[in-house]
């Protein structure tokens, strides 16, 4: 039997059940390591499935992706760059409506997503109750409610992981629509992303990035093309700016 | 139902309810970071507590507490609900 390894990386807001959700995966087999260049540490950890090695990466806390701080950076270079094969989007149950923010940022980057619904326990006791169906409906991704300190849907989870990494689920992630005037300016931009930077990362996410000025993204892009390069980038930029 | 004159969020007193209305911003960063906060038109909010110098302000946005400046509350407006009305 061939065992293939896979990476899963946890994003969600600070406080939502990440790193308990990591344990419960990987015992305690759990060693912490540095992002390069990076003092911000993440942890990382192992665990099999299936007959499938899963690299576990259980990012820091965030309530965005747009790289206001280092933890932020750190999160979203991983899921860029690091290109996960699944990421799981750890919400908070008993707080929907701010988690979903991180949630939605994290479709436009990639649509290998798990939506996983932590604090299911807490949640009932609340009072509230969730259609994940319906979530997962719209959000185009698979939603799992669990409750990590609990260990209630972990197996559910572990399921959804397997059939993800094996391509039996396909995503279909929800597409944010911007104004008018920002989609027109999308829309000439993105093939311009794609014959800078290729297919491999998402043109959409990468030209909204641009057009805000996220010089930051820009300098992971410099260091990651050989210098030849950095004059398509910066020319990429430009249009961005003359948009 | 009356229209209400608009208040500033670093006006709320302890204790008080705040519902936002807008935020009124030019600092791109700045305003993406409150609404990421939970700062976002339509929630309620909650004052929690001042500190001793009176800034920061703690607040109770969508079950979490979020300390702002006052130079971020300035900027954020709505309507201030006093407990009674509750
Ligand atoms: N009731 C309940 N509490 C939970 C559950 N999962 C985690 N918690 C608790 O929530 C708190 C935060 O859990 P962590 O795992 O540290 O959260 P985190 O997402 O790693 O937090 P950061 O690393 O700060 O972003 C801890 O006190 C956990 O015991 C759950 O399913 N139900
Ligand atoms: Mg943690």
């Amino acid at each position: 039997m061939t065992t293939n390894e896979y990476t899963v990386a946890l994003a969600g807001n600070p406080n939502t059940g990440k790193s308990t959700l990591f344990n419960v995966l990987t015992g305690l087999s759990q060693h912490t390591g540095n992002w390069p260049g990076k003092t911000v540490v993440y942890a990382e950890g192992f665990f099999t499935y299936n007959h499938n090695r899963y690299k576990m990466v259980d990012l820091p806390g965030t309530y965005s992706l747009y790289s206001n701080s280092a933890d932020e950076e750190v999160a979203r270079n991983f899921i860029i760059f690091g290109k996960p094969d699944v990421t799981i989007v750890v919400l908070d149950a008993t707080a929907l409506e701010r988690n979903l923010n991180l949630a939605l940022q994290v479709l436009e980057m990639t649509s290998s997503v798990i939506v996983c619904l932590n604090l299911m326990d807490e949640a009932k006791k609340k009072g509230i109750r969730i259609d994940a169906g319906k979530l997962a409906e719209k959000l185009g991704v698979p939603v799992v409610p669990i409750s990590a300190r609990n260990k209630e849907g972990i197996d559910a989870l572990l399921k959804t992981i397997d059939a993800m990494v094996c391509g039996k689920i396909k995503t279909k992630p929800i597409v944010v629509r911007y104004s008018p005037e920002i989609e027109q300016c999308m829309e000439k931009l993105i093939p311009r992303v794609k014959e800078v930077i290729g297919d491999a990362y998402p043109a959409r996410w990468v030209a909204l990035r641009l057009l805000d000025g996220d010089m930051s993204l820009l300098h992971a892009f410099y260091k990651l093309f050989p210098s030849k390069k950095e004059a398509t980038v910066y020319a990429c930029d430009g249009s961005a700016k003359s948009i | 139902m009356p229209s209400v004159k608009l208040q500033r969020l670093s006006e709320a007193e302890e204790g008080e309810h705040f519902r936002i209305e807008k935020l009124d911003i030019k600092d791109g960063t700045m305003k993406r970071r409150l609404l990421d906060l939970g700062f976002v038109p339509g929630c309620e909010i909650i004052v929690l507590q001042k500190s001793p110098l009176g800034d920061p302000t703690a607040y109770r946005v969508s079950n979490t507490t979020i300390a702002l400046r006052k130079e971020e509350s300035d900027h954020i407006y709505g309507e201030r609900i006093c407990d009674d009305n509750k």
